[in-house]
């Protein structure tokens, strides 16, 4: 384990960004997410959650696929480069981490996304762990620990310093490279800010939420319930939960006309939009409350039946705090333990 | 820098699609045209089994998902039957031979016809464009006409002027070895003098032994009551297969338009056993 002073983090971030992109959450007109590092940049590891989760570092909320070039009516197709540079993702925290997990399981699986996979091959994520867990945050529920998240290099804040020790190959690389700026420390300086953590996240609201009955079974009973009726209805379809989820991966693939041909662009999209699934002969979800539904069977039941267990969903608290109608995954979570199924 | 040249060895991106040739267009019924396409150095795009789909795309136009209608014994080119009612299915309606095309797939599973279905007689019921999925098979199966037993067709639609294929089901299918072809139409009409009638109600009163694997596709609420005339008549759920269809961008199980329940009809299906249907959420 490796240790820095607090005010020498900005020698630290210009040693790795000189070598290689950096991202770090950065403060930008009130809101906190992700940015690269640059002079100006005003970096923000204080602030629990970035507004957008740490996804788009490897799936961007725009991306281009390819391009495809017309002349005399004849196209000619040219993919868009991938990730080959390696880069550093900083302050990234346990559930969004968790958040990747989830994406692997989507992306890597076959056929493999290959945009999403060299980003993966060529991103370092530094893991910060959570000195003061919210409200809002229930990542526990999820087997996350916030104060031990695991990426390439975790990261804790205890006093005047910022603890870094390397999980993986990439890790120990990434401090070896850094070592100038970095003096030895020993695991139990942060034992007594560990303690203090687990202290706080015993006393969180949502810590003893209870998924017994959600694993992926009883597919039939639930998606029939009575329940999605009462629930859904204060949800106004913005798509806010979506976008500023970890682990929702719901993409729509579109053009933009260029001056010689089209840029063949993908996007995050929302299963809480009403033409999500509409087509030239129907749609199948028609009302908000089967889109509703959907979401929430994705991620506790369907996304588990299909990996073994793991939900699509991380406890990061995003959706609690941002949906305007104050509906969501806790309450759809509670309303059915309360029912007993 | 990364010293690696790892991205060096990725072939393109499955999203990725390939520049195809429309060799040949026919005008099967008012709204329904067959596209022949071809690799720009001639030959296929690609192979593919009986029931797969590709994505069929016209740059700033649009993506869609269809079914590639021509069997995989055909070894010169692929086709495409495509019903003309959006704002892709109007551009591709507008092409004239030569013009290109992008093509990405084969996706999707397909009819078990070296397992389940071979050596077995085989029942096909469609319902108007629903036959394209379907004549993948049909053909791949009078191609290899030794591995199957009887095979009945059963196919319907609004008029007479709407049954696509015609020409291949009069001239090659009616003259198959132990091959019968029944054709139906919604309403009367001058000039018909076939069966007039509903399919399911036509499967009734056709009462045809339930030694049979039966491959449906048609509109949903056609299938929904073929699939009950099927029961009513002795067949059972694990007898039955059909295709399903919902909105799809990525084709491979990602963008999560066409999940239901937990399969993604673009990778798990469009073929399912209906038994399997069954099992899913009533959302299709």
């Amino acid at each position: 384990m490796v240790k820095i002073k607090k005010e020498n983090l900005n020698e630290l971030y210009k040693l790795i960004s000189a070598e290689k992109s950096l991202f770090v959450p950065a403060k930008k007109a009130g809101q906190t997410n992700y940015a690269l590092y640059g002079a100006e940049t005003e970096v923000d590891l204080d602030t629990l959650k970035t507004v957008k989760s740490a996804k788009e570092l490897f799936f961007p909320q725009s991306e281009t696929l390819y391009n495809v070039k017309t002349v005399d009516n004849k196209y000619s197709v040219t993919q868009a480069e991938l990730q080959n540079e390696e880069f550093v993702a900083f302050g990234v925290r346990g559930c969004d981490i968790k958040g990747i997990e989830v994406l692997d399981k989507v992306f890597l699986s076959e056929p493999v996304d290959t945009f999403y996979k060299a980003r993966r091959e060529h991103g370092v994520i530094v893991a910060l762990s959570c000195n003061e867990p919210e409200e809002s945050c229930f990542c526990t529920v999820f087997g996350v620990d916030p104060a031990d998240a695991k990426g390439d290099v975790t990261a804790t804040f205890s006093g005047d310093y910022l603890y870094m020790k390397a999980n993986t190959e990439k890790g120990e690389k990434l401090l070896a490279d850094c070592a100038s700026l970095l003096e030895a420390a020993d695991e139990s300086e942060i034992a007594d800010e560990k303690a203090k953590i687990a202290e706080i996240l015993g006393k969180l609201p949502y810590a003893n939420l209870s998924l017994e009955g959600w694993h992926g079974g009883a597919t039939e009973e639930k998606f029939n319930s009575a329940l999605w009726e009462e629930l859904y209805k204060p949800c106004l379809a913005c798509g806010t939960c979506t976008f500023v989820c970890p682990t929702c991966q719901c993409y729509d693939i579109k053009d933009y006309k260029t001056a010689d041909g089209i840029q063949k662009y993908r996007c995050w999209d929302s299963c809480m939009y009403s033409d999500f699934t509409m087509m030239a002969h129907g749609n199948n979800r028609t009302s908000q409350m089967q889109r509703f539904r959907q979401r929430f069977m994705h991620k506790l039941v369907y996304f588990p039946a299909n990996n073994n267990g793991m939900y699509s969903c991380v406890g990061c608290g995003r959706c609690v705090d941002k949906c305007p109608a104050s509906t969501n995954i806790i309450k759809v979570i509670k309303a059915f333990s309360k029912e007993g199924k | 820098m990364c010293d690696c040249n790892c991205h060096q060895n990725y072939n393109l991106d499955t999203l990725v699609p390939m520049v195809g040739i429309v060799t040949d267009i026919r005008q099967e019924t008012p709204d329904v045209k067959t596209f022949r396409v071809n690799a720009p150095e001639g030959g296929k795009l690609f192979e593919h089994k009986p029931g797969q789909c590709a994505m069929v795309s016209v740059p700033g136009v649009g993506e869609a998902m269809f079914s590639i209608t021509s069997s995989p014994t055909n070894k010169e080119y692929q086709e495409f039957s495509i019903k003309k009612c959006g704002v892709l299915t109007d551009y591709l309606h507008d092409l004239q031979v030569g013009d290109e095309i992008m093509v990405r797939g084969p996706y999707g599973n397909n009819f078990p016809v070296d397992t389940e279905l071979k050596g077995k007689n085989l029942l096909f019921v469609a319902g108007g464009i629903g036959l394209a999925p379907l004549r993948s098979v049909i053909n791949y199966v009078l191609d290899n006409r030794d591995d199957y037993g009887t095979v009945d067709i059963v196919y319907g639609s609004r008029s007479a002027d709407d049954l696509v294929q015609l020409k291949e089901i009069q001239e090659v299918w009616m003259k198959a070895k132990d091959t019968n072809v029944y054709l139906t139409i919604d309403r009367p009409q001058e000039g018909w003098d076939g069966h007039v009638g509903f399919v399911p109600s036509y499967l009734n009163e056709l009462d045809l032994k339930t030694d049979k694997t039966v491959l449906v596709c048609g509109p949903p609420i056609m299938i929904k009551f073929v699939l009950g005339a099927l029961t009513e008549m002795g067949f059972s759920k694990e007898q039955a297969y059909t295709t399903l269809e919902l909105r799809m961008k990525c084709g491979v199980g990602k963008c999560g338009r066409c999940n239901i329940g937990s399969k993604y009809v673009c990778k798990d299906g469009p073929v399912f056993r209906c038994d399997e249907v069954d099992e899913l959420p009533n959302e299709y």
